[in-house]
Order: C-alpha cells, then sequence, then structure tokens
C-alpha cells in the first residue's frame, strides 16, 4: 500500500501548444479511492498513464510511497491497471479467467491457486471458479473481471473508465460494488471518468480537472458544497448548479427587479466589476411567499414523486434574450405546483448563494 | 421511432425489427457466421444480397465507433466499413433498447476461430501474428491508439501464403496526430495480455497446436512488433562513404510492403556522417503498384505475387523496353483475365480473385515440377478448379447454418461463439450477490442517479459528527 503524489507534473504532447497536463499537485493518501474526472479531453488519462509509466513527464515528479518513480519503467512500479476490456474467455473456468494474466507474469501456480482462491473469496465466486463463463450474469462477469484486477496485489489500482461501456443498470450495480470492495481492500486507487455522478458516488476525494488544469480537489460533498470556481460549480451537480448573472449594487446583485442580498464583504471582494455570478443549486430555491424574490417565467413543471421540478427562464427578458437565457432549475414541493406559463418568484437564504466573480471567475462568497 | 445515422444509407435496413432487442431477433433476418467472441450482443443479419455485422451497445460508443471507422477507412486503414447507427430505439413496451451499430460483413474475412478450425500449424499462427504486427504497426503510424488489441478485434484474409488483417472494434480508440512512445506501449501491453488470453483459451479448447506456447508467441508478437517499427521509424547512421545504405532501407521498406513519402536525411558540416529517418511512410506498396497498373484491387502479397508474374511475363515476352502499362494491360488480358473467366460462377464465392489467381500460380509451379514440362497457365486453371476449388468451404460468406464450434463440439447459442457450447449447460449456483443485487432504480432517475441527500447521509454515517 502506498501514497501518490503528483508534484507540478507537467505533459506536452509533441506538437501541441499547451501542456495536456499542467502543473499537477495531487496528493493521494494510502487506501484512497481518488476519483479524476473532468469533460473529454481535460487530461485524466494523460494523468493516469504518467503514474503508470506509460507517458514521459516532462517537468515534476511523481511519487508513489517514499520512492520517486518520475523516470522508472511500468513493471518497477508495483502498480496494476485496469483496462476496459474484460473479454471472458469461454474455453476456460473462471478461476483461469481472473489469474491467467498472473501466469503470463511468471507467479508460480500455488501462489496463484491461492490469490485467486483468496480474490473470489472477496468476490464471492468461490462456488463459480471450475465452471465456464458463459453462464454467468453480467454482474458476475463484472466480479471475474475485478478478480483479475485483485489477484495482481498491487500498491495501486489504476481504473480508466472501467464501466463505460455498461448499460446504466449495470454501471450503477458495478461501482457500488467496485467502491466496496476498494475499500476492504484499503488499496490506494485512481479513477478516471468524465461522468461526475460516478465520481461523486464512488470517490472518497474527487479531483476535477480542466484543460489540463486541476481546478479543485475534495471531499464530493465538499465540492459540492463549496465549489471553487464557476467551471466546479456548473460541472458538480445534476441538474447543474444555477448561474445566474446579478448587476452589483448596494446591498446585493439584482437580477431582474429584485435584488438578491449579498454581504458587503463578499461584494467588496469582486472588486470593480459591475457584475458578479450567484450559484444557487436547485434544491436551495424556495417559491417566495410574498413578491420579495428572482421572478422566473415557469416553462415546464415535472413531478417526480415528492417532489417536482421547475424549468422556467428570468423574468422581463426580451424575445431575443430569452432564447439565449440559460435555464432556471428549481426543486419544489409538488403540492401546489405552478401552472407553466405563469410567472413564479425564487428565493433562496442568503447563506447558501454561492457568489463568483466574473473576472476571475473564483468563488467570492 | 428509431433514427438512422448513415452516410450512404441502405433502405433496406429501415423495415428490420429494430423495436426487438437483438439477441432476439427472429432466425430469418439472421445468418450464423463464424465470428470472435464479443461483450456485446453482435450478429449477422442479411438484407438482401448484402450481409451487415449489427452490435448493440451504448449510444456514445456507437457514434464514437462509427466516426473513428470512417476515419480508418479514409485514412486507408484495412478496416471494417461503417454503415449506420440506429438510434431512438424502443422495445415495445416502450422501453428504450441500445443504439445499433451496423457495419458491412467483410467478404472473404476469416475470424481467427475460423482459421483454427482443423487444428492449427504452427507456422499459420505465426502467420496471423505476423498480421496483426503489421496492422497494428499501420495503426500507430496513423496516430491511432487502438485500446483493444485483442484476436477477437480482427478479421484475416487471405493474402497470397499469408494473411491480411483488418481491425474489426475501434469502440476504444483515439486517433492522434502522433502516438507518443507511452502510448503505443500501452497497446502493446493490451495486446499481450488480451492474446495470452486468447492463446490460453485455444489451448484449453485443444485447438491449439501442443507445439505451441502461448508464452512465446506474446513474446514473438511484442519482438516483431518493436523490430518492425524500428525498421519504419527508426534513426540510422553511417558514414558519408556508405550512401548506397540509403537506397537499402527504402528497398527493405518496400519489401516489407511499405512506400517511404518522406525520408530526412542529415548530414554533418563536413559530410563524413549521413543520418536518416523515414518520417512519412505508407503501407500498400506493392497493392498500390498492381492498382496503378492493372486496376485490380488485392492484399499486398497477393499483390507482391501478381506483380511478380507480371514481370516474368514481360521477360518471357522480351518486353523489357516496352512501358509498363502496355505489358501490364496485355497481361491482364491474356493471363489474368481467362483464369478467371474460367472459374464457374457457382464456385467464385469460395476465393476472392486475387487469392484465386495466386493459389494457381502455386498449383501450376507443382504441376510443373512434376511432370517436369512448363504446364501453360489455362491448363493449370482448369486443373485448380477441378481439383482443388471444388473442395475447398465457402469463404465470402458461409451459407450454410454452422452450429458447430471448431472443435466439432455443438454451440449452445449458434449465434453467439462467447456463449460457450451447449453440452455445458449446468444449473448455476447460488449467488447472494445477486439476489441482494443493489437497489438500482436509482439509475432510471432524471439526473442519471445523483442523489445528494443520499451523499449526505452516506458522509454523516461515516463521519457521525
Ligand atoms: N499523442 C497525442 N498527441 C497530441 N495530443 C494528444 C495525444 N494524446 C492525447 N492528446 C491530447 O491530450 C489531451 C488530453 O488527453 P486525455 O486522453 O488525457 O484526456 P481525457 O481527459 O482522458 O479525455 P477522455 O475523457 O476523452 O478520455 C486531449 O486534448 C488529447 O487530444
Ligand atoms: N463487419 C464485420 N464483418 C465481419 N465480422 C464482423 C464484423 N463486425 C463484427 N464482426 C465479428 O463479430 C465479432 C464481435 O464484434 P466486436 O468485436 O465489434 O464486438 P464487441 O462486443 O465490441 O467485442 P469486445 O468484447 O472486444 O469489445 C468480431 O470478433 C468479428 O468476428
Ligand atoms: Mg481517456
Ligand atoms: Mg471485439
Amino acid at each position: 500500500m502506498a501514497t501518490v503524489t503528483f508534484k507540478e507534473a507537467t505533459r506536452i504532447y509533441p506538437g501541441g501548444d499547451h501542456p495536456a497536463v499542467n502543473k499537477l499537485n495531487l496528493e493521494i493518501g494510502d487506501g484512497e479511492f481518488m476519483v479524476l474526472v473532468g469533460p473529454s479531453g481535460c487530461g485524466k488519462s494523460t494523468s493516469l498513464r504518467m503514474l503508470a509509466g506509460l507517458e514521459e513527464v516532462n517537468a515534476g515528479e511523481i511519487h508513489i510511497g517514499d520512492r520517486d518513480v518520475t523516470d522508472l519503467p511500468p513493471k518497477d512500479r508495483d502498480i496494476a491497471m485496469v483496462f476496459q476490456n474484460y473479454a471472458l474467455y469461454p474455453h476456460m473456468t473462471v478461476a483461469d479467467n481472473m489469474g491467467f494474466a498472473l501466469k503470463m507474469a511468471g507467479v508460480a501456480k500455488e501462489e496463484r491457486a491461492k490469490r485467486v482462491q483468496e480474490a473470489a473469496r472477496l468476490l464471492g465466486l468461490e462456488d463459480f471458479l471450475s465452471r465456464k463463463p458463459k453462464a454467468l450474469s453480467g454482474g458476475q462477469r463484472q466480479r471475474v473481471a475485478m478478480g483479475r484486477a485483485i489477484v495482481r496485489n498491487p500498491q495501486v489500482f489504476l481504473m480508466d473508465e472501467p464501466l463505460s461501456n455498461l448499460d446504466a443498470k449495470l454501471r450503477v450495480q458495478t461501482r457500488t460494488q467496485i467502491a466496496a470492495l476498494q475499500s476492504r481492500l484499503g488499496v490506494t486507487t485512481v479513477y478516471v471518468t468524465h461522468d461526475q455522478v460516478e465520481a461523486m458516488t464512488m470517490g472518497d476525494r474527487v479531483a476535477v480537472m480542466r484543460d489540463g488544469v486541476l481546478q479543485q480537489v475534495d471531499s464530493p460533498l465538499a465540492l459540492y458544497d463549496a465549489p471553487n470556481n464557476l467551471f466546479v460549480a456548473g460541472f458538480i451537480g445534476s441538474p447543474a448548479m444555477n448561474l445566474i448573472q446579478g448587476k452589483v449594487v448596494e446591498g446585493g446583485a439584482q437580477v431582474g427587479d429584485y435584488v438578491v442580498p449579498v454581504p458587503r464583504e463578499v461584494l467588496a471582494k469582486a472588486g470593480s466589476d459591475a457584475t458578479v455570478t450567484l450559484g444557487i443549486r436547485p434544491e436551495v430555491f424556495r417559491l417566495a411567499p410574498d413578491n420579495q424574490g428572482v421572478a422566473v417565467d415557469v416553462a415546464v413543471v415535472e413531478e417526480t414523486g415528492a417532489d417536482a421540478y421547475l424549468y422556467g427562464t428570468l423574468s422581463g427578458l426580451s424575445e431575443e434574450e430569452r432564447l439565449n437565457a440559460q435555464q432556471i432549475i428549481a426543486r419544489i414541493s409538488s403540492r401546489q405546483p405552478p401552472q407553466r406559463g405563469s410567472q413564479v418568484r425564487l428565493v433562496a437564504d442568503v447563506g447558501q448563494v454561492h457568489v463568483f466573480s466574473n473576472t476571475t471567475q473564483g468563488r467570492i462568497s | 421511432m428509431p433514427r438512422f445515422l448513415s452516410a450512404k444509407p441502405d433502405a433496406r435496413l429501415i423495415p428490420l425489427p429494430w423495436s426487438t432487442p437483438l439477441a432476439e431477433w427472429p432466425t430469418e433476418y439472421l445468418i450464423a457466421l463464424p465470428r470472435g467472441i464479443s461483450r456485446h450482443v453482435v450478429r449477422f443479419i442479411r438484407v438482401g444480397e448484402s450481409i451487415y455485422a449489427a452490435k448493440e451497445v451504448i449510444e456514445d460508443l456507437a457514434v464514437h465507433e462509427y466516426r473513428l471507422l470512417h476515419d480508418l477507412k479514409r485514412l486507408g486503414t484495412p478496416s471494417v466499413e461503417p454503415m449506420a447507427v440506429v438510434t431512438g430505439r424502443k422495445a415495445t413496451g416502450g422501453e428504450p433498447l441500445d443504439p445499433v451499430l451496423v457495419t458491412r460483413h467483410l467478404q472473404f474475412s476469416l475470424p481467427y476461430r475460423a482459421l483454427f478450425s482443423q487444428g492449427v500449424r504452427g507456422e499459420t499462427v505465426e502467420r496471423l501474428v505476423d498480421a496483426l504486427v503489421v496492422l497494428l504497426a499501420r495503426l500507430h503510424l496513423l496516430g491511432f491508439l487502438w485500446g483493444d488489441v485483442s484476436l477477437s478485434n480482427v478479421l484475416f484474409r487471405r493474402d497470397a501464403g499469408s494473411f491480411a488483417a483488418y481491425l474489426v472494434d475501434a469502440e476504444t480508440g483515439e486517433l492522434h496526430d502522433q502516438l507518443t512512445d507511452g502510448q503505443r506501449e500501452h497497446d502493446l501491453q493490451i495486446a499481450r495480455t488480451n492474446l495470452f488470453g486468447e492463446f490460453l483459451d485455444l489451448e484449453a479448447g485443444g485447438i491449439l497446436d501442443g507445439a505451441l506456447d502461448p508464452l512465446t508467441l506474446v513474446d514473438s508478437i511484442e519482438n516483431r512488433y518493436r523490430e518492425l517499427w524500428r525498421e519504419l521509424t527508426g534513426v540510422e547512421r553511417f558514414s558519408g562513404s556508405e550512401l548506397h545504405r540509403i537506397e537499402s532501407r527504402v528497398r527493405r521498406l518496400n519489401a516489407l510492403g511499405f512506400d517511404v513519402a518522406e525520408l530526412d536525411i542529415r548530414t554533418s558540416n563536413e559530410g563524413q556522417t549521413i543520418q536518416i529517418q523515414p518520417k512519412v511512410v505508407d503501407a500498400g506498396h506493392h497493392s498500390r503498384r498492381l492498382m496503378r497498373l492493372t486496376g485490380l484491387d488485392a492484399e499486398e502479397n497477393q499483390a507482391r505475387r501478381l506483380l511478380n508474374d507480371l514481370d516474368t511475363f514481360r521477360f518471357r515476352t522480351g518486353q523489357q523496353q516496352v512501358d509498363e502499362a502496355i505489358v501490364a494491360h496485355q497481361w491482364l488480358v491474356q493471363v489474368f483475365e481467362p483464369v478467371v473467366t474460367v472459374v464457374p460462377p457457382e464456385l467464385r464465392s469460395k476465393r476472392d480473385m486475387a487469392q484465386l489467381f495466386h493459389e494457381v500460380l502455386d498449383y501450376r509451379w507443382y504441376q510443373s515440377q512434376r511432370e517436369f514440362r512448363e504446364v501453360p497457365i489455362a491448363e493449370a486453371a482448369r486443373g485448380y478448379i477441378n481439383e482443388v476449388l471444388r473442395n475447398l468451404p465457402d469463404e465470402a460468406i458461409s451459407t450454410e447454418f454452422q452450429p458447430i464450434d471448431q472443435s466439432g463440439r455443438q454451440l449452445s447459442n449458434p449465434y453467439d461463439p462467447s456463449a460457450g457450447f451447449a453440452d455445458e449447460n449446468e444449473q448455476a449456483p447460488y449467488d447472494p450477490w445477486e439476489d441482494g443485487a443493489e437497489p438500482v432504480a436509482e439509475a432510471a432517475g432524471p439526473f442519471g442517479g445523483f442523489d445528494i441527500e443520499a451523499l449526505r447521509a452516506k458522509a454523516r454515517q461515516a463521519d457521525p459528527r
């Protein structure tokens, strides 16, 4: 077991004009489940390959435990890269399907059998070991695939989108199993995904990347409750946080005919900016009891059990503005849902309104 | 209503039963052909004379693979041709079905499992491996990171005495201007693991020549790849008095089937040392030349063989001084065409024509040796057709139903080799993990299963403060 540390780690592809991974600083604790998440092309796979020794590090360092591995070849790093592929071989038993890579690595037969047995116990697959894989369900196949990684007994697991080709149901089932298994094994794991829901439900901590730059690394809840900047605010959470432009005025930020209260010391941090971005999560909005609040024209109300989601746009926009306007989403109680086409007023507690600088994109509240 | 994404739509695809999961399609639409193992549901479907491969796969990947296959075709890579992505499928009950990626069935292609049918000779395995290595190097030259190199993900076509490999599964691929060494290394690691597993599987199924050792095989794949890559891209230094080495390098690359489009040559100031490095090399040296001269489309080694025959013809007819294109035309009319036109129509789906011509040349050589005379090509063609071709299995597509796997055992599903053999049906043991399968209802939620309250609850549980 080991910690993993990226120190100012940078990768510039030949011919590339900007780094695919730019001065990445990241400390991953012993036994921690760290998820790298971000949109396609942000440098997740590159970071993982750098850690695996499969991509040159142009600047900075990478450590595993107290060893500087920056220049070590992949085989000397004691890591296991889990491929997306988990083809199961029809003529081989489940045991052989789990242990074959060890055979290639020259691990002795008894040792192989021992590790396979141990992994099967962890995965509840003991009764299947001598069987052929053909009758296995999708979920069981996934467990055999996990078994392949576990038997390798590495210091660090690297997983690059291992669930990306599964259907939604199997994906949810498998991600729960991987996370549970990882915490039982306690092996440091770096997991890459572009799916923020997957990241949030699996990771002990989540590192959000964009254009090769680490935006924030935190626990899922901290990312959700205190996003560092506009990118993280918009990327994490589903449905996404409402990001609304407000004009800086005395006492707050004006949206339409309403001034959203913002503490004076927060506004001060906006410097000379004329506007700020207000970030409000859909579940934080409430229907205002009086006429005080952000006015929204209701486009659709969708009821999902006890809750309803209201979709609309800010009131008082011109036709053209409306077409380009960001959609406002609010989660409201479904007891008295407003009519579509009507106007509602929405408010949120001051403490739950995030304020971002439009100049730095950073959080100022 | 299903939607079709397609550059070359085939209207006959539209009325197919898209609202049925592919695994449940009525057999009237299907054709059982040998194929590789797969994780997704894959079926061969027949519409009129055409055969397509259909794969049920999630939307992002279907579209991604469709586009990549398109790019690969455009770049002239041997790969299957994408036809369509069918999205928006709904079962009759209204629940959504995964999209289907449709590719054109590659004619005369042989999945490796079919090639291993009659128990396979070591030599054949080596040739298959060589073909795979060449394909991998070609893809890497183009900047294609495959991500899932395996025998199941290539198709083989006969290519004179060897094989040509085609890419069939691009799901995990990425196309860049140029790959880094690490990216190639990554593909190579994946190749090792997958191929080792596939060889072990053949061994376990009793269809790998006992003399072949899986570990030796994967080692040789790696070594051959590295050798080929060095030849294709490596820097070579020599002294200014050895200028012939430039030409030798180009010839060696040609012999390997590659053209050198750009060779970087650097000399030291005084011209004492020379450094060369191929910068742009294109595969298909011989097949391009054959195409230019005769319009025939052939695999690389077939083309080499046909070109040799063309050269012999030129020499025999004493036309060394005559323009090559003119001689090529004569050869086509007087030698090649008479051979292929005598093949009865019902035998044409046994071999593609370039391969057939190659086999006739072989046949003639052996007959001439035996009979101590120069056997005329037309006579050899007749002999080959009657003695050999008639007895060969159909390879364009095997039209017969093939419920039997290579080892002679019954497949449990004739359309899906991944499902193993019929005689292995046994009761599955009780599996509590499946029984108490996690509640997955959340997956169906409107926001991809994101549930902040559940996250908060989990956090409180982990840290009750
Ligand atoms: N060989 C290469 N040459 C040039 N650029 C490359 C190369 N390989 C990757 N890149 C670029 O580097 C950037 C980061 O790629 P990377 O694969 O790490 O992203 P990612 O976050 O994993 O994306 P995805 O989710 O799509 O896999 C992308 O812009 C990609 O196009
Ligand atoms: N166009 C085609 N022509 C001929 N054979 C094909 C074609 N497309 C697919 N096949 C056959 O079907 C098999 C499975 O297809 P494919 O590899 O695309 O499925 P997959 O489920 O993505 O596989 P994997 O498990 O490797 O991801 C291939 O091994 C090949 O034998
Ligand atoms: Mg990636
Ligand atoms: Mg495949």
